[in-house]
This record gives C-alpha cells, sequence and structure tokens, in this order.
C-alpha cells in the first residue's frame, strides 16, 4: 500500500548505522550487496553493456568520497550511501501503483517488482538517490536490507546481517533496530552523535551516520619528543666498535 | 532534472487540450462560440487529440507501459495517481458534450451540463500534474508555490489560442476568447519573470554538508566519485544545461509563449479577415513552441538534491 500508517513509538525500526570515522573506502560493501542481491529478492541487479567503456548498472550502494574541511584540518571521509529507510518516505506516497511500500513490522521500504510500472517518480521523490531504475526488466530497484538474508534461518544466526554490514572489514556498518533506545546501534549513535542526512527535507530517516572523531594532532603525548638516537658507534664496547668497523667495510 | 521528451510533449500538449476544451465548454454554455456541429467537431477533435496524445505519450515513458492501469490505484496519497484518474473521469463529460453538440446538435440541460463539468474535470487534472512537481522536495525549482500557477495559466493561455486560431479559421472572431488568450499572456510573462527571480535569488536548503552530515567540519567537496561510468541517477536528475543557454531560452520564452501571441493577436483584433487569420495562427503556434521551451527549461534548470553527492555545490 502506498498509504501507510506511521510507526507507533516502540515499534521495530530496522536500518544500519554507518560509521565515517573508521569506513577506508574500500567498497567491499558495495560488492558484497551487489553479489547477494543480484540472485535476491530484487534480482537480478542488471548491467547494461558490462565490458565496454560506458558500462552501468544497477547498484544499491555506492561509496563516495569527499573532504571536508580546509587546509591542514581538511580530512578525507568515505561515504557509503544507500537507502536510509526513512520514516516519511515520499517515494512511497508518491507511487501511483502503490509498488512502493514500507513494511509495519520493521520499516523496511520494498519496490514490489510485479506491480511497478517504471514511472520512476519515487526516484524523483527520493533526496538521497538511493533508486535506481533497471532498463531491462522496466521497474525501479533499491536496497531491500537484505531482507532475505536477515531473517534467513537457514544461515547460522551471525550471518543475518545485511550483505554489507557482514563484509565490511572495517567494522564501519552496524545494523540494528534503531527504534529500540536500547539496542546497541542506539547507543552507538548517542555516544557518538550520530546525524541524519538532509534532515531539513523531513523524510526522517532511520539509518545514521557517526560523525569522523576529532583529529589528533601531534604524537599524542604533548611535548614534541626527539628521537633516540638510534646508533651511536661512540657508546659502544671497543670490541664491538671494532666488529663494527670490520662489518661495514 | 533530464528533460525527456514524452514529458516535455506530455504537459505541452495535454495543457493546450484541457485549456482548449476547458474554454470550449464554458463558451458553449454561455452561447459564445458558433453552434455549428462542424464548428464543434474542430475544437473539442483538436482537444480530445492533444490531451489523449499527451496521455499516450507519457506512458511511452514508463518501464512497464502495459501495466499502466495500476495508477489509478493510489488516489489517497499519489498525485501522479489522481493526474491520471482525473484525466480518465474528464472524458466523461467530453464524450457527452461531445455527441450532444457535434453529434445530436443540442444545445439542451445535459449538454450544457456536461459542458460546465469539463472546465471543472480539466483544471483538476492540470492542477494535478503541477502538484507532481510541486511536492517534490527534493528539488528546489519545483517545490515552490510559483510552479501551479504557471501550469494553469499556460493551459488557459495555450488553449485559448487554439481557439482563437480555429474561430478565425472557422471564419468568425471572438473578442472574449482574444482577450482571455492576451491576459493570459500578460500574466503568463509576469508569472514566469517571477519564478525565475524566485530561481536565481534563493538557495534549496540542502547543501553538501546537509547532505552528507559533516556540516561541523566546514566546507564539504567531492574528492571520488563512487564510479567512473555514468549511471541512472546522474542521467536521470543530473541533467545540466549552462547558464548562458538558460539566459537565451529564457528569453525566447518570454518572446514566443507571450510576447508574439500577445501583439499578433491585437494585430488581429484590428487587421482584416485574412490577415487576421493568419495572425491568429501564427500567434497559436508561436505560443504552443514558447511552452515546449519552458517546459523544457522547467526540466533543465531544475536541480535534485541527488546531484549534491555528485559534486555539485548548491542543489
Ligand atoms: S532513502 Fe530514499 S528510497 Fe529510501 S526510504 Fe528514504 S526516500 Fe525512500
Ligand atoms: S517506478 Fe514503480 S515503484 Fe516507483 S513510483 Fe513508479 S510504480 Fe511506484
Amino acid at each position: 500500500m502506498t498509504s501507510y500508517t506511521p510507526p507507533a513509538e516502540g515499534t521495530r525500526k530496522l536500518g544500519l548505522v554507518i560509521d565515517l570515522d573508521t569506513c577506508v573506502g574500500c567498497h567491499a560493501c558495495a560488492v558484497n550487496c551487489k553479489e547477494w542481491n543480484t540472485s535476491g529478492h530484487s534480482a537480478p541487479l542488471t548491467d547494461l553493456a558490462p565490458y565496454s567503456r560506458d558500462a552501468s548498472g544497477v547498484w544499491f550502494n555506492r561509496v563516495h568520497a569527499f573532504e571536508a574541511g580546509s587546509g591542514e584540518d581538511s580530512r578525507t571521509v568515505h561515504f557509503p550511501r544507500s537507502c536510509l529507510h526513512c520514516e516519511e518516505p515520499a517515494c512511497v506516497s508518491v507511487c501511483p501503483t502503490g509498488a512502493s511500500y514500507k513494511r509495519a513490522e520493521d520499516g523496511i521500504v520494498l519496490v514490489n517488482a510485479d506491480t511497478c510500472i517504471g514511472c520512476k517518480l519515487c526516484s524523483w521523490a527520493c533526496p538521497y538517490g538511493a533508486r535506481e531504475f533497471d532498463e531491462e526488466d522496466g521497474v525501479m530497484k533499491k536496497c531491500t536490507l537484505c531482507v532475505d538474508k536477515i531473517y534467513n534461518e537457514n544461515l547460522p544466526e551471525e550471518d543475518r546481517v545485511p550483505a554489507c554490514v557482514s563484509t565490511c572489514p572495517a567494522n564501519a556498518r552496524h545494523f540494528g533496530d534503531l527504534g529500540d533506545p536500547d539496542s546497541s546501534v542506539s547507543r552507538m549513535v548517542a555516544e557518538r552523535g550520530g546525524v541524519e542526512l538532509m534532515p531539513e527535507l523531513g523524510y526522517k530517516p532511520v539509518n545514521r551516520y557517526l560523525p569522523p572523531r576529532p583529529k589528533k594532532t601531534g604524537c599524542g603525548s604533548g611535548k614534541s619528543a626527539a628521537l633516540e638516537p638510534a646508533f651511536d658507534p661512540a657508546a659502544m664496547h671497543p670490541a664491538l666498535r671494532w666488529l663494527d668497523r670490520i662489518l661495514t667495510r | 532534472m533530464h528533460p525527456a521528451f514524452s514529458v516535455i510533449v506530455f504537459t505541452t500538449a495535454s495543457g493546450a487540450g484541457y485549456g482548449l476544451l476547458a474554454l470550449a465548454g464554458l463558451l458553449f454554455a454561455l452561447g459564445v462560440l458558433p453552434p455549428q456541429r462542424g464548428f464543434g467537431l474542430c475544437v473539442l477533435g483538436l482537444g480530445t487529440i492533444l490531451v489523449t496524445g499527451g496521455l499516450l505519450a507519457s506512458t511511452s515513458h514508463l518501464g512497464r507501459p502495459e501495466r499502466a492501469w495500476r495508477a489509478i490505484t493510489q488516489v489517497r496519497t499519489s498525485w501522479l495517481s489522481r493526474e491520471a484518474v482525473a484525466a480518465l473521469l474528464a472524458y466523461i463529460p467530453i464524450a457527452i458534450f461531445g455527441i450532444g453538440w457535434v453529434m445530436l446538435g443540442r444545445a439542451d440541460r445535459p449538454v450544457l451540463i456536461a459542458a460546465l463539468a469539463t472546465p471543472v474535470l480539466a483544471v483538476v487534472t492540470v492542477h494535478c500534474t503541477a502538484m507532481i512537481y510541486r511536492s517534490l522536495k527534493p528539488v528546489h525549482q519545483w517545490c515552490n508555490g510559483h510552479v501551479v500557477p504557471v501550469y494553469h495559466v499556460l493551459a488557459v493561455l495555450t488553449g485559448a489560442l487554439l481557439l482563437n486560431a480555429l474561430l478565425h479559421l472557422w471564419g468568425g472572431q471572438s473578442q472574449l476568447v482574444a482577450l482571455i488568450a492576451i491576459l493570459a499572456a500578460a500574466l503568463g510573462a509576469a508569472l514566469k519573470a517571477r519564478y525565475w527571480r524566485f530561481v536565481d535569488t534563493t538557495r534549496a536548503a540542502s547543501t553538501p554538508e546537509t547532505a552528507t552530515g559533516l556540516s561541523g567540519m566546514g566546507k564539504v567537496r567531492l574528492l571520488e566519485p563512487p564510479h567512473t561510468g555514468s549511471n541512472y541517477l546522474m542521467r536521470e536528475m543530473g541533467f545540466h544545461v549552462a547558464r548562458r543557454h538558460a539566459v537565451k531560452l529564457r528569453r525566447i520564452v518570454q518572446i514566443a509563449a507571450f510576447a508574439i501571441p500577445l501583439a499578433l493577436l491585437i494585430l488581429a483584433s484590428l487587421a482584416p479577415p485574412i490577415p487576421a487569420v493568419f495572425a491568429a495562427v501564427i500567434a497559436a503556434v508561436s505560443g504552443l513552441a514558447g511552452t515546449l521551451v519552458e517546459r523544457r527549461l522547467f526540466f533543465a534548470e531544475a536541480k535534485h538534491s541527488v546531484t549534491l553527492y555528485y559534486g555539485a555545490d548548491a542543489a
């Protein structure tokens, strides 16, 4: 259904918390997302002209790199971008067919590929660029939060997290219930001051981004410590000094 | 935003069609139009062709046109759905009005009621079309109060220009229709100027800083895009019209859509019949061409917030 009842207080809001401090921009999450999802709920993630110069295809997750600040204080920030499973998803309410919907039980936003007419309006309505049109299938595709993985009882318990989360080598991606203030993700957001993207548009995204920690300057001791001389022949035992002379010849 | 040809043609054609049908219904009920059935055929035929052709053009940009019927199911939230329903409902009074006037040559109560219901549904349909754009928060150039009035005025203008041309071709003339077109042209020019002033002097609330949540760290610039090639987002939302061209195209809109029709209509009302016919027809063609350019610019000048992730410093 296109119209949805806003989730009551305390309902589950599954989402991601992405740590911009530790993300190294390796793109592993994007690649594993593509790998899992190209045979998952919204499969396939079509690639057009994959072996040509203008290859282009559907991805649910894209990793950008930004430079924030200027001069000495500037930082490189790697920035993975995917659906934020918003609480006020205009992508859902603009859909004329009801193909786009937000699940009441966990807040995941999905597209029904059997009823989507490919009008693309939802992709215009998403401020975050989370929806990509599949030209070959003629329908809209987007992040499913790995709905076919996180509830999959054929997988060991610890693997029931989105593919991007299980693959991240830097542990920069965390998955959980952001509707529960005591969940580990909610506590992480509270501790690190996790932020919403484009809060001014009022979509109330569920996913949060943890800002990079303040940059450390110097070596950390506060004093500028000079290095000990690594090698001082004058302080050596005469026998060793002789040996050193022989060996350096 | 990428100015898809089918969408530009659709909104221009259907706007003109609904404008024409609306004015025809209203003025027929007032008894201002020539009552001949042939004239009815020309007016309602052209209106229906424009409206229907526009609708068909808009389904051609769907990924799954065969499922288009599903678009009428979500009227509770979706302006696109409302537009589809309004467009379908509008065919009912248009059909009754058309059958009554053209086939039966009647102007009795049911036909008059249908004639008067036509403008109501035409206005509702145009309104829904405009609201699709007006309600999209990620596009600053669309999500503002200037958009809807422009859609309405351009529909009335192009409809009136077409009706005026048909009247002249039919050997008649109506000061009222010419007056409506002249007023719409003047109003359209003012509204578009106001819209462009708004676009030039305001900025979207979203910035690269709010888009990345890095406001606390200072200015944010794109360092590396996520991919070396292009993708759907860049093609669909990332259209870029050179500033220089935009200025030129705006001028073309002001001249072709508003100034030329205005001048020619004044001329036509003073000129002898033959030159007046030419003036009226050229006014209509110029108005439609100007509106096509206006629609193209409406898309080309619109910047989606997703461009902030791809290196735009403002949306
Ligand atoms: S990020 Fe975009 S696609 Fe995802 S729920 Fe929000 S508006 Fe919809
Ligand atoms: S593209 Fe599909 S999911 Fe998106 S608004 Fe259109 S019908 Fe709905």
